[in-house]
């Protein structure tokens, strides 16, 4: 044991640590505060009557029986909440052509979706309120379902809302020139046609809402199962009207997100109104069925796509064309257009390429609005972009690896910028390729791939390549006139017992957001871990910032911290070097005491400081500054965003008698840049890993021609649970970002991004020897025997 | 209690059982196995007695949800909801077992052949209970086997089947074969078990077997699971159960 200290052995350095969450005991116990658990006095319940058609006319709504039933206060209709909420439109500036028709918390003439909530009842208890809505009659015209996405796009065809010119909702087009030349000439040419299913995040705690209005005051109140509170404070505030300063929003210990939980969503915006029609507090909780029929879904992409190559196998072009439905509107305040711009620009990312063309088509149809959701578009440009590749390695006859081996953009090539225009700072895809066929022992697994395959056992390998977008800058949301911010905020503060918190704008939900903040506070500071409290999730205590979505907590939250730290740290070794009559660069903090910066002597703990300047300023000279609180604020800088990279391996086999797959094992090699806590980045990954072979095997919203969820519970929809889950290994290379002081990027979406693509090489490598294929996840036993010929 | 959570049901009375001593209990007596109605399925899943006479629920037990509802669930419940896709009513079939009804007019017991009706309908009357089971406790001559395809380990299966053969020597005897989520009620596979009653148990005798089912079965047609898959994976899993069967322990 005799190697060189590194900074690890450091007292108090944390950033790099496996750190536990300081949460995880208090949720483990059961003693973690959901929104669900939350009980105010005088709180009333909220259930919705929901459309049982995918697209009617409301002819007429009597609620006068549901108005007698026992314990109801209010019975709202569309009409009521139109008078106190300006509706919303989910369209952005920058999507230019982007089109949508507006909403209101509560339809007044037409429903779009089947599950779309009608009418509202408050009464004192969520049962009272389910028995009164079964008392209220509605008379439906039914209108026809816009379903199917070749017919929305007809010519004459039906309009998913009234108020649509037609149902493109955006459309855009890439192209690098001379794209039907290059695939003319070329001495290969694949292409596929891919279906990915529609599915939704399945958190374990739905959507929750207690929203509280104090007329007296004016004052909002709304405790909120959400990724994003300064947003919802900004919305409530401009829709409702009320002053921002009097909007609060407090997001709790939160049961999972994945991006579900920071749309808006028409319950969640009716239960405020029906907070200030009745004067008391108003709580919804989104049952099973009524998630399933409410929370955003994700994904739904028919891509067509081709990839031109040499004779050598080197990438010349690929040619793209994305349709993808989004339900009847774009969602607010993000919209429903991110993914799909995501899919066409991330394809091919990975590789030299440099012509490429792309058409993307956002459709407008009657089933649930689409979203963000965890890896947003990533995995379809992953898949497309590898899966070609794989068919283009058994066109041109070469191994998967050898061919990515010879596309990937090299190590030493950086900077560079991809076809579509995104800038990398510095990618490692030819170390991550290199560790992962060394984890997988690659060449191992092919023959022993042949020598099974000879006694009639198929197993498949399959590899993807990924890069992910993270630490996003206002080039996202802010320059299309959304008030998202891309910025974070944070207090760093002395108690006078000589702790320290950290009240920051990025949130917590079970992803370890808290845990690396502190981490890094402590760090910085030079503190135990233990003394470092962090506080998140209140607009009222935490200054303004972008909250959390799309990979930015670590990178930009972290370095917001990183920097509040630092300064705080100055403000306390300046106030020492004046109580002790040094010079601040001779002193440094180590485990939570001033020392002298050469010896190591000890020179004052940080309680006395802070007893000193909290209790005792009479004792220190008049032109000393006790400045033990510190607020700060970073905003991204530099490239627009930090991509990450990667690479995943998925090994299969695949029961050709009964179409079922076994998912043998999985590896990711990663690269988010400095890793702050191997523990969550590796938790991360494998979260995110089971998501994407949910997608790639299980989850998918099923939808009958006219427009009803047909599946729409834990016993029809398959989401992906631990025993069909296999072993996850992961290896990570570290190329921080120079952006930043502590050179984080993003991995929360890095697990997703390209898992279901390496599941779905994999499964055609299985099947390869039968001269068929599959391109469509998810890929189910009925799909496999269908592409086996055995149905 | 599902149908209830979703509002499908709204009973005037619910009646707890749950407290009736009567209903317990696991004994053997005069080659049958009693078991209680109340009898939870974890206990299917490791009682000695069960283990020993009645294999088949034992083998069918780790795939009925997970622990938390096997703990709770019984099997009276279960037979009695005869919900198709269920494995125990299934194993009920397989086993020849008989159901002890009660009610005002006193007990009476029905054979499982005549106990399944049609979907969740059953030989119960209303005002009856059902009591016990009983099932012909199996010996050294019987072999089984069980086996269902479900996407997930504790999800209802796509096709399951429990096999019950006498077969003392090199020929079978008797066979006895159920399978659950091929239609509306649990199904006996006769044509089958007559293709290998009398038969040495070879390839022969299991392709035979797998033939007849289609005679046998006729399963509904879904989007998801079309009706020529749950037959083709029927047949599939009948030629694994018999091979597993024919390669002996
Ligand atoms: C999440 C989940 C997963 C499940 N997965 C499976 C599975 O994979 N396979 C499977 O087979 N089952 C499964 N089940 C069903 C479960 O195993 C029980 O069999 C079922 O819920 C019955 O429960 P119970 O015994 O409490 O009966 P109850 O729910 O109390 O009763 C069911 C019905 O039978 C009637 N009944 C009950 N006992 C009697 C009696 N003695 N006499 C007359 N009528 C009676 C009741 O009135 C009711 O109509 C699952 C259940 C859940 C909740």
């Amino acid at each position: 044991m005799n190697r060189p200290l590194s900074a690890l052995d450091r007292p108090n350095s944390y950033i790099g640590r496996s750190v536990s969450r300081p949460n995880a005991k208090r949720l483990l116990a059961g003693r973690g505060r959901y929104v669900t658990d939350l009980v105010l006095p005088r709180m009333l319940h909220a259930a919705f009557l929901r459309s049982p058609y995918a697209h009617a006319r409301i002819v007429a709504i009597d609620v006068d029986a549901a108005r007698a039933m026992p314990g109801v206060r209010l019975v709202a209709t569309g009409a009521d909440l139109a008078k106190l909420c300006k509706p919303w439109t989910g369209t952005l500036d920058h999507f230019k052509g982007m089109t949508s028709v507006p909403q209101l918390p509560l339809p007044l003439e037409e429903v779009l979706w089947a599950g779309q909530a009608v009418v509202a009842v408050v009464a004192d208890s969520r049962a009272e309120a389910e028995d009164a809505v079964e008392a209220i009659v509605i008379e439906f015209e039914e209108l026809p379902a816009v379903v199917d996405i070749d017919l929305a796009r007809a010519p004459g065809a039906d309009r998913a809302a009234a108020g649509l010119e037609n149902n493109l909702c955006f459309h855009s087009r890439l192209d690098t020139g001379g794209i039907d030349t290059i695939f003319a000439d070329a001495a290969h040419v694949v292409e596929e046609e891919f279906h990915f299913g529609r599915h939704t995040a399945v958190t374990l705690e739905p959507r929750a809402i207690v929203a509280d209005y104090d007329c007296s005051e004016g004052r909002l109140t709304v405790h909120h199962a959400t990724q994003t509170p300064y947003q919802f404070q900004d919305l409530y505030s401009r829709h409702y009207g009320i002053p921002e300063a009097r909007v609060r929003v407090i997001a709790p210990d939160i049961g999972g997100s994945f991006g579900m939980k920071l749309h808006v969503y028409h319950e969640d915006m009716a239960v405020v109104g029906l907070s200030m029609l009745t004067g008391r507090p108003v709580k919804f909780v989104a049952d099973r069925v009524e998630s399933f029929v409410s929370d955003i879904h994700a994904r739904d992409h028919r891509v067509r796509a081709r990839m031109a190559l040499d004779d050598a196998g080197t990438i010349l072009a690929m040619d793209v064309e994305d349709v993808t439905a989004i339900g009847p509107f774009s969602t607010y305040p993000r919209t429903s257009a991110v993914e799909g711009n995501q899919v066409i620009r991330l394809i091919g990312a990975p590789y030299r390429m440099r012509n490429y063309r792309a058409e993307l088509s956002v459709v407008f149809q009657n089933k649930v609005q689409t979203s963000q959701y965890r890896a947003v578009g990533h995995p379809i440009a992953c898949a497309v972009t590898e899966r070609l590749l794989d068919m283009a390695a058994a066109k041109v006859g070469l191994d998967p690896a050898a061919i990515r081996e010879r596309n990937l953009i090299p190590d030493d090539a950086y900077p560079c910028e991809s076809p579509t225009g995104f800038r990398f700072e510095a990618l490692s895809h030819q170390q991550c390729l290199a560790r992962l066929k060394t984890m997988m022992g690659y060449e191992r697994l092919r023959d022993e791939q042949a020598t099974l395959r000879a006694r009639g056992i198929h197993r498949g390998i399959g590899i993807a390549t990924f890069v992910e977008i993270s630490n996003p800058s206002p080039a996202f949301y802010g320059i299309g006139g959304a008030r998202i911010s891309a910025q974070d905020g944070a207090i760093v503060k002395v108690t006078p017992s000589g702790e320290v918190r950290c009240l920051i704008s990025v949130t917590e939900q079970g992803q370890g957001t808290e845990t690396i903040i502190g981490q890094i506070v402590a760090d910085q500071l030079g503190i135990p871990c233990e003394r470092v409290q962090v506080v998140t999730g209140d607009t009222e205590v935490t200054p303004h910032g972008g909250a959390t979505w799309a990979c930015r907590g670590a990178g930009i939250g972290g370095e917001t911290a990183l920097q509040a730290a630092r300064r705080l740290r100055a403000n306390i070794l300046a106030l020492a070097a004046t109580i002790l009559q040094a010079k601040p660069e001779a002193l440094t903090l180590q485990d939570g005491i001033v020392v002298d910066a050469v010896t190591g002597a000890e020179r004052i703990s940080l309680a006395e400081i802070a007893r000193i300047a909290y209790f005792r300023s009479d004792t220190l000279p008049p032109d000393a500054s006790a400045q033990l609180s510190v607020a700060h604020h970073y905003a991204p800088q530099g490239y627009p965003f930090a991509f990450t990279n990667g690479i995943q391996g998925c090994h299969v086999e695949l029961d050709v008698e009964t179409g079922f797959v076994k998912i043998l094992k999985h590896w990711v090699v990663e690269d988010c840049g400095r890793i702050i806590n191997p523990l969550l980045v590796d938790e991360q990954m494998r979260g995110g890993v089971v998501q994407g072979l949910g997608a790639a095997f299980f989850e998918e919203c099923l939808y009958n021609d006219g427009g009803q969820l047909t599946n729409g519970s834990l016993a029809d929809y398959l989401v992906p649970m631990a025993c069909e889950m296999p072993d996850i290994e992961i290896g990570h290379v570290e190329t921080p970002t120079a952006d930043t002081v502590l050179g984080a990027k993003g991995c929360g979406e890095a697990g997703t991004a390209a898992a279901s693509a390496a599941a779905l090489n994999a499964v055609n490598d299985a099947l390869a020897p039968f001269g068929t294929s599959i391109a469509q996840i998810p890929m189910t036993p009925a799909r496999l025997l269908k592409a086996l010929g055995r149905i | 209690m599902p149908a209830l959570a979703l509002r499908l049901q709204a009973p005037e009375r619910l009646i707890d059982i749950a407290h009736i001593p009567d209903l317990r209990g696991i004994d053997l007596r005069d080659g049958w196995l009693r078991l209680g109605a109340l009898t939870r399925h974890a206990e299917a899943h490791d009682h000695p007695l069960i283990a020993a006479h009645a294999p088949l629920l034992a083998l069918a037990a780790p795939h009925v949800a997970h622990p938390a509802i096997r703990n709770r669930g019984t099997l009276g419940g279960s037979v009695a909801l005869a919900d198709p896709a269920s494995e125990f009513p299934a194993m009920m079939l397989a086993m020849g077992a008989e159901m002890e009804i009660a009610g005002l007019q006193g007990t009476r017991r029905v054979p499982a052949d005549e106990f399944f009706q049609d979907l969740y309908q059953t030989a119960l009357e209303p005002g009856e209970l059902l009591v016990a089971l009983h099932v012909p406790a199996a010996g050294p001559q019987h072999r089984c086997a069980f086996d269902e395809i479900a996407r997930r380990r504790g999800d209802y299966a796509l096709v399951g089947c429990g096999v019950m053969l006498t077969a003392p020597a090199r020929e079978v005897e008797s066979a006895r074969i159920a399978f659950f989520s091929v239609g509306p009620t649990p199904i006996r596979a006769l044509a089958a078990e007559a293709a290998l009653t009398g038969r040495r148990l070879d390839g022969e005798a299991i392709r035979l077997a797998q033939a007849a089912l289609s005679q046998d079965l006729d399963p509904p047609d879904d989007e998801q699971v079309p009706a020529a898959m749950r037959l083709h994976l029927a047949r599939v899993l009948i030629g694994r159960l018999l091979g597993r069967i024919a390669e002996g322990p």
